[in-house]
């Protein structure tokens, strides 16, 4: 006998992860209408941090969407992640503006210093290193984004100093 | 040099508050959206028509003559396209966080000229802030009976819905952003049969309209048809926004009148090159632009009509400025890899035609490029537009394809000698040189 949608709600998750009642909130909220997919996927990334097999077959379950649906439209979009993100995000934007004001460098001399591929993770897990397409922000090229907080017209000295002061910061926790 | 501002007035008059209820209803807010109210469909698209607004996110098309399309089915609907990820261009962003009840505004103008009761917003991913404040501004109209059950004390009810987007360029296409609205991969729909004035949002006849495009209504109404032509430069009407950015010494968001040159708006607006280096090129309207030089183009005047007939678009209204320090096979490769990594993959010539264009550029800028590749280029270029014509042709469903192809047709017709350079001495001859911070 499978549990309906409505039993399930109220339960606890089977693994015993609550954080699945906050998906299960923004479901009901929404009505488990299946167009608000996207919405749900954001909402559940906000909770998780990334989106793993298991979080993306629950939302298809609790929409009655494939799972190869929901799969696709989730790798479709850039900001799903499917990987566990490191301690700290470093997001380089290598838009055009950017690009000419010397992006590359930036990217080069973080991957450089801390030894992790663009778009990867580093292998202790303290670092991510993304780049994106275009943030909107070519005013204040070269962009960089650590850990949500946007830094404008800084050259590859001064981003690596500011990942370091990151890194250092929480170790000093 | 000062122009007359006025979708940036408010922000610029009143910066810390601009984007508050209180400020917008003391700047005689909402004041045109009641009125409109009193006013027939025909009425309203007529005088949008003849205010000869055109739509700002690219296409620059006739926005009233949009809305008279609609077909006669209901519900209609309304999207505000503020998908805005082409690079280079940061307008719609200011508009959304410093002025959002500038927009809404617009959002019920429009809503009522077209019978609209549900519009939504939507808003691409990366911009959680101008997402934030926009939603704010909602629930803030919201409370005041500006949107809801019976606006303004009318019959007339009107919601309006937030919608964060994923992070995918290619929804500011309109029918990938529909289809993006109904929770689906933003792929781009057939047009014909699904034009969205006909078959747009759940297959109902859909009204889709850029941000600022939305922001000039309430001041067409304001100050009238008549005065609000007079801003403008012959057919291009109003003002508009351009996003400088590049390398210029004031970078930033400029709310400008049509018919001022690229030279007053690059060194005066711009403040010149940093370090006096030379021009080289500019982007004039985003990525999708072709490229404009100093020789042919610095003099001309900045509207529709000049920049089409010189085979380039005002597009989104971003200028990216390059100096000599500038590499044009790689600037290119990084224009092409953006189309690239944004294609959706549903049409061959666009999904194919722009990986090969990136690898190909690459390998010229790596030193091992071919002396066959400055056809090979050109050729895959011709298979994803072809005869390489402006406006472009396009053997795919939407113009991102044809958009990749436009740097190529720029480095290939004004900087051949540099292209033939990286190829003929097997290295990049920009590659020690300093980009100047």
């Amino acid at each position: 006998m499978t549990t309906t949608r409505d039993e399930a709600a109220g339960e606890l998750h089977p693994s015993g992860d609550d954080r699945f009642a906050l998906v299960d909130k923004h479901l009901k909220r929404v009505r488990y209408e299946q167009d608000q997919l996207i919405e749900t996927l954001h909402v559940a990334q906000d909770v998780f941090g990334y989106l793993s097999d298991d979080v993306l077959i629950y939302v298809a379950r609790a929409l009655m969407l494939p799972p190869s649906m929901v799969y696709g439209v989730a790798t479709f979009y850039q900001l799903f992640t499917f990987e566990a993100p490191g301690d700290h995000a470093c997001t380089v934007c290598t838009g055009t503006a950017c690009y000419v004001k010397g992006a590359d460098d930036i990217v080069q001399s973080v991957r450089e210093a801390h030894d992790v591929a663009a778009g990867a993770t580093s292998e202790d897990g303290r670092l991510t290193l993304k780049t994106a397409r275009c943030l909107g922000s070519c005013g204040l090229a070269p962009v960089v984004v650590l850990d949500g907080t946007v830094h404008g017209h800084l050259d590859a000295a001064e981003v690596l100093a500011l990942v370091q002061q990151a890194l250092e910061e929480e170790e000093a926790d | 040099m000062s122009y007359p501002k006025v979708l940036t007035k408010r922000m610029e008059d009143h910066p810390a508050d601009s984007h508050t209820i209180e400020r917008y209803a003391a700047t005689g807010g909402y004041a045109q959206a009641k009125a409109a109210l009193d006013m027939t469909r025909d009425e309203l698209v007529d005088i949008v028509k003849a205010s000869g607004l055109l739509g700002r996110g690219g296409a620059a098309f006739s926005t009233g003559l949009k809305w008279s399309f609609l077909a006669p089915a209901r519900p209609a609907y309304l999207v505000v396209n503020g998908d805005e990820s082409e690079p280079g261009t940061f307008k719609d962003r200011q508009l959304l966080e410093r002025d959002p009840h500038q927009m809404l505004e617009g959002v019920i103008i429009t809503a009522i000229a077209n019978e609209v009761h549900h519009a939504f917003v939507y808003i691409r991913g990366e911009y959680p802030k101008p997402a934030r404040r926009l939603q704010r501004a909602v629930d803030e109209a919201y409370a005041e009976g500006y949107f809801g059950k019976g606006i303004f004390g009318s019959d007339y009810d009107l919601d309006v819905t937030v919608h964060l987007g994923g992070g995918a360029y290619i929804c500011g296409e309109e029918t990938a952003l529909i289809n993006s609205l109904e929770g689906q991969r933003g792929e781009p729909r057939l047009k014909p049969p699904y034009f969205p004035a006909a078959k747009g949002l759940y297959m109902m006849p859909t009204i889709v309209n850029n941000v600022e495009t939305m922001a000039n209504l309430p001041h067409i109404l304001d100050m009238g048809v008549e005065a609000y032509k007079a801003l403008g430069h012959g057919d291009d009407t109003g003002t508009f926004l351009t996003s400088l950015s590049g390398h210029v010494n004031n970078p930033g968001n400029y709310e400008l009148p049509h018919g001022i040159t690229w030279r007053e708006l690059i060194y005066e607006v711009g403040g010149g090159i940093p370090g006096d280096r030379e021009l080289k090129m500019w982007i004039p309207g985003g990525a999708s632009a072709p490229w404009f030089n100093p020789e042919d183009h610095l003099d001309l005047p900045i509207t529709k009509g000049d920049t089409g007939q010189a085979g380039s678009m005002l597009g989104s209204g971003a200028v990216v400025v390059m100096n000599d320090t500038t590499c044009v096979v790689k600037a290119a490769e990084r224009v092409v890899r953006f189309f690239s990594h944004e294609s959706c993959g549903q049409c061959t010539p666009c999904r194919e035609g722009t990986t090969w264009l990136e690898m190909i550029l690459r390998r010229i800028e790596a030193g091992q490029g071919r002396p066959i590749d400055a056809d090979l280029l050109l050729d895959v270029s011709d298979n994803i537009s072809v005869g390489l014509a402006w406006p472009p042709r396009q053997t795919t469903i939407c113009p991102l394809g044809p958009s990749a192809v436009s740097p190529i047709t720029s480095i290939m017709r004004h900087f051949k000698d540099e292209v033939m350079a990286h190829i003929t001495e097997g290295a990049c001859p920009f590659a020690k040189t300093e980009v100047p911070a």
